[in-house]
């Protein structure tokens, strides 16, 4: 494989910096690999080839000329496409939105214009973000590049799996329920969800608005330190976002060190549930911890098993509500009944009908009946007062450590179609992942190995507003897996496509 | 098509001899900010369609809702004026129903803690009695946008075509004012809801948050009314009567209310608890949708907003800067224009106190506002059946007109035929007088002619004003006034006519 495709971002936006290659020749690589190796991955339901070069081909003038470009200026990025962008179309992996354009950018598309990144297209996902598997997506699933018969995870596989197939340096997730870390964990990616707050969410498609937050998915920690630098910080057009600063990350990433670390094993999220090979892997990377200075301490975590019970409550609340404004009416598919007559609620509802899955439909009668009068404070309510003891588990556990790790998801990658009929078996994927979207606290996974030849990975989480933790402890863990894989963990991937 | 059926209705008076009328009202207010409630389209309703909007109006994909802080301030100042509580944090909830005027299909308002409570409006009747009415909440949210109808029966959605839709109005910044129920106003019951709502009117108008015209949809009336017998403590079935949007409409409304129930309890049948549509044209209600308390709107907290925090120190700074009362304002106006407290009272009961103030600004005398507006333009209104504000006259238009008169050019007489033409959209009053012709005579040739003339055809009247009875001019005067169509100034026709018989006034 080319070299322009397997460097990190990092490492691109230094050679670019040095004038060893330019953007148009690292963009038309990956545009490259995208036309040879998509057909069997699909992780793209848009390739934004001429916009790309084009973008790229301005940043290479702009080097000539002289002027001051952003680190990552000529580093191509891939959105996944729950994220609006102008002149590209937006679908969210739904017929609802089949062929709609927004007029408008996210405030996240806006930074990455403004730091000239080509944006190679939009990923696949599971349909408005529901799922685990990218099977739910109205535009077919994308495979695993590890094996091609089984999910990248979800609902952002499109964007692990194009990073993990070298189709992009780096892309754009978002994270509900675990979103951006599962997919990173199947493949062997890195994912990050941000404090909630730390990204603006404006244009980001909204599922359950408290939950959402979106963030960057790439091969190293150090490339997601760099993308969340640019995407984070305070956004006037949501109200949610914080104001703190976004931290110096990069800088904790490229010094990784757990020496003096507090990491706090969480007791309720290992052990049953979690299979053999995943549950091998963490304990490896807790021994490698301890032996590079951390102090591993085990905390208890009570109310984290009703946390995913909570969590489909909140969610599918929330979502049912977001996801009403589609209804045939301003914008994107419009269903006519069969039938006469042709009244506004019969197009709404042969709308609603026609252009949603059936994981978007149960999940939107889900929050619906969790909402209606006389069972909502048995449902929405309490599972808030969930959140909020969840909240406490939290707190409890940050003051005995500086920082959480447990699995990231309970399994490999399974096969495609064999959680497809059964729902909990699928949501259970997110059990060590929705805790931190209950809290508003930041996580990342990065790899931690491979079970039975396929990808585990390792979260770590850090309290609110304490990103750089994660990015100080993921690159520390990182450096060591590496030396002792003796090289990426991707490196030992399948070849896909042609050998250049 | 559906047929109109007139409802049975009681006299008013039987009405009240048997029941007990409760009321309850809701009015929105629309904020004059100049941008709208969550985003920061103009808010500007009634420009070409669909063009004061934005994304977030639209409810495009992916948008996030942002507080209108402006809109804040003003809801907390309409909470001060009617002697509310401000919270102290207070959250927005989702208000949920599918319908293509709601371009999220839930509408952002306030449910369990609205931004002021627990207040109160001394509202002073025509007699100047002042009853009480108890202020429950007033809570922000945001308009819907405006549905027209093509096609079918009379613009409403039955039977239509198919259905326009501006979002212009989606978003627009609105405080829904809600009392609580109001009883013991007995027969005054339509008066008082007239006046209360007269009232909130004038406190948003007062306070500059809203442009406040009624027939602008600015100011719209819910008006709920129930009947039980006298002596019963439990309330009866209430109706509710939507979008009442004229002050007179809304005394009409609760009065035929009244007299609707009534004849419904009358006949041994139950009130349906029901909204119901004022009709302007029949002077009546028709039944809306039924409407229960279990209405389902499936509210939750709006997650994508942040609690909106007031401090003592936002508040008294807000506290600061509301006007003089109302009440306040017109004892102080009273004495400033020396009017009687009868003069007044009809000067406020018409509704042209504004007018009045605005006229005395604008040039004139508060004698000659007074004239003008309680006689020829109220004249007017009541012909058209229109409040006497919305007959088209300017405050500007009547200064004019005044010194028009003053300066000799018209007299009152002809300053009426003027307004006619002004109205008629001749042009501003000098272009109607000159087209119209109707300038005072004051050329003094053509009158003495006609002094002559009048003289001449009565003798013996001029001979008795030569012998000293110079009361008896006012019959040559009025000849003269008839021979000229009016057109001559009278004061100078009497100079003439005792200069020409050589008798000094």
């Amino acid at each position: 494989m080319s070299e322009l495709i397997t460097s990190s971002a990092a490492q691109l936006a230094a050679k670019l910096a040095a004038g060893e290659v330019s953007a148009v020749e690292v963009t038309q690589a990956h545009l490259d690999r995208i036309a040879e190796v998509d057909g069997a991955i699909n992780a793209f339901l848009h390739v934004n080839t001429d916009e790309a070069l084009q973008v790229a081909a301005d940043v290479d003038k702009a080097r000539a000329a002289g002027e001051e470009l952003h680190e990552l200026a000529g580093v191509p990025i891939a959105i996944k496409d729950l994220i609006v962008t102008k002149g590209q179309p937006t679908t969210a992996g739904s017929k609802m939105l089949e062929g709609w354009m927004s007029p408008y950018d996210a405030t996240v598309i806006s930074k990455i214009r403004a730091a000239r990144m080509p944006m190679l297209g939009k990923t696949n996902l599971d349909e408005f973000a529901m799922g685990s598997s990218t099977e739910h997506s109205a535009y077919g699933p994308t495979r695993n590049p590890w094996d091609l018969d089984r999910i990248p995870g979800g609902s952002g596989g499109g964007s692990a799996a194009a990073v993990a197939a070298f189709e992009a340096p780096l892309a754009l997730g978002t994270d509900t329920g675990g979103s951006i870390r599962q997919p990173a964990s199947v493949t062997g990616s890195v994912g990050v969800k941000p404090t909630y707050g730390g990204v603006s969410r404006y244009g980001a498609i909204a599922m359950a608005s408290s939950l959402d937050q979106i963030g960057p998915v790439s091969r190293t920690v150090l490339d997601a330190a760099l993308l969340q630098e640019l995407i984070g910080g305070h956004d006037p057009r949501d109200s949610t976002s914080l104001t703190d600063p976004v931290g110096a990350l990069a800088d904790a990433a490229r010094n990784g060190n757990v020496a003096g670390m507090r990491i706090g094993v969480i007791k309720e999220l290992q052990g049953e549930g979690y299979e053999a090979g995943v549950q091998a892997r963490f304990t490896e990377s807790l021994d490698m911890l301890r032996d590079a200075g951390a102090e591993i301490v085990e905390v208890s975590c009570p109310n984290f098993k009703y946390a995913l019970g909570a969590y489909y409550l909140i969610m599918p609340s929330e979502a049912s509500s977001n996801l009403a404004k589609y209804d045939g009416v301003r914008y994107g598919m419009r269903e006519l009944p069969a039938e006469p007559p042709l009244t506004i609620e019969r197009v709404m509802g042969a709308t609603r009908a026609a252009g949603f899955g059936d994981e978007v439909k149960r999940r939107i009668i889900l929050g619906t009946y969790a909402l209606s009068a006389g069972y909502y404070d048995a449902y929405y309510g309490s599972a808030q007062k969930v959140r909020t003891l969840i909240q406490r588990d939290f707190n409890a556990a940050f003051a005995q450590a500086d920082v959480l790790i447990s699995p990231t998801s309970p399994n490999t990658a399974f096969k495609l179609g064999e959680k497809l009929d059964d729902p909990l078996a699928m949501y259970l994927n997110d059990v060590a992942t929705i805790p931190a979207n209950m809290a508003g606290v930041p996580g990342i996974s990065i790899p931690g190995g491979l079970s039975d030849g396929l990808p585990v990975g390792i979260q770590f989480l850090a309290p609110a507003r304490e990103d750089i933790r994660l990015y100080r402890a993921g690159a520390a863990l990182e450096g060591m897996l590496e030396q002792k894989w003796g090289g990426p963990l991707l490196a030992s991937a399948p070849v896909l496509g042609g050998v250049k | 098509m559906s047929v109109h059926i007139q409802d049975e209705t009681l006299s008013f008076e039987e009405a009240m001899e048997k029941y007990d009328p409760v009321l309850g009202f809701e009015v929105h207010v629309e904020l004059n900010t100049k941008t709208k409630m969550f985003s920061d389209a103009p808010n500007i309703f009634g420009d070409e369609p669909n063009t004061a909007v934005t994304p977030v109006d639209l409810g495009m994909p992916g948008v996030l809702p942002v507080v209108n802080k402006k809109a804040v301030e003003y809801s907390i100042l309409i909470g001060l004026a009617l002697n509310c509580k401000i919270a102290e944090s207070c959250t927005f909830a989702r208000k949920q129903y599918f319908y293509p005027d709601t371009p999220k299909n839930f509408q952002t308002s306030q449910y369990e803690d609205p931004i002021a409570y627990d207040g109160y409006l001394d509202i002073e009747l025509e007699d100047g009695t002042v009853f009480r009415v108890e202020i429950e909440r007033a809570h922000m949210e945001e308009d819907a946008g405006k549905l027209t109808h093509m096609g079918g029966a009379a613009g409403r959605i039955q039977g239509a075509d198919f259905s326009l839709v501006d979002y212009n109005r989606a978003g627009v910044p609105l405080v829904e004012i809600v009392t609580k129920p109001i009883e013991g106003a007995g027969s005054r019951a339509p008066e008082l809801a007239k006046a209360y709502v007269a009232a909130i009117r004038e406190i948003v108008k007062n306070l500059g948050v809203s442009d406040a015209k009624m027939e602008r949809g600015n100011v719209r009336c819910d008006a709920n009314v129930s009947l039980r017998p006298y002596g019963q403590e439990k309330f009866g079935t209430r109706s509710e009567t939507k979008n009442v949007n004229s002050l007179r409409a809304v005394e009409r409304a609760v009065r035929f209310e009244i007299q609707r129930h009534a004849a419904v309890l009358d006949s041994g049948n139950e009130i349906v608890q029901e909204t119901r549509h004022w009709h302007e044209d029949t002077r009546s209600t028709t039944s809306g949708r039924p409407k229960s308390d279990a209405d389902d709107y499936r509210y939750f907290p709006e997650p994508d907003l942040l609690p909106v925090v007031t401090t003592t120190e936002w508040i008294e700074e807000l506290r600061s800067r509301l006007p003089e009362p109302p009440a306040e304002r017109r004892k102080r106006l009273k004495e400033d224009w020396g009017y009687s407290d009868a003069e007044f009272r009809d000067v406020v009961n018409a509704g042209v106190m504004e007018a009045i103030e605005e006229t005395i600004a604008a040039g004139a005398s508060a004698q000659v506002a007074r004239k003008w507006w309680m006689g020829e333009v109220a004249r007017r209104a009541k012909e058209a059946e229109v409040d006497p504000v919305d007959v088209g006259v300017t405050p500007e238009l009547i200064v004019e007109l005044d010194r028009l008169v003053q300066t000799g050019k018209i007299n009152d007489k002809l300053a009426r035929q003027v307004l006619d033409g002004v109205l008629a959209g001749e042009g501003i009053p000098e272009e109607v007088i000159e087209k119209r012709g109707l300038a005072v005579v004051s050329d003094d040739g053509p009158l003495l002619e006609a002094i002559d003339a009048a003289l001449a055809a009565q003798p013996d009247v001029a001979d008795k004003i030569r012998g000293g009875k110079v009361q008896a001019v006012g019959a040559i005067v009025g000849g003269v006034m008839k021979a000229t169509r009016g057109q001559a100034d009278a004061g100078r026709v009497r100079e003439l006519i005792l200069e020409r018989l050589g008798v000094s006034a």
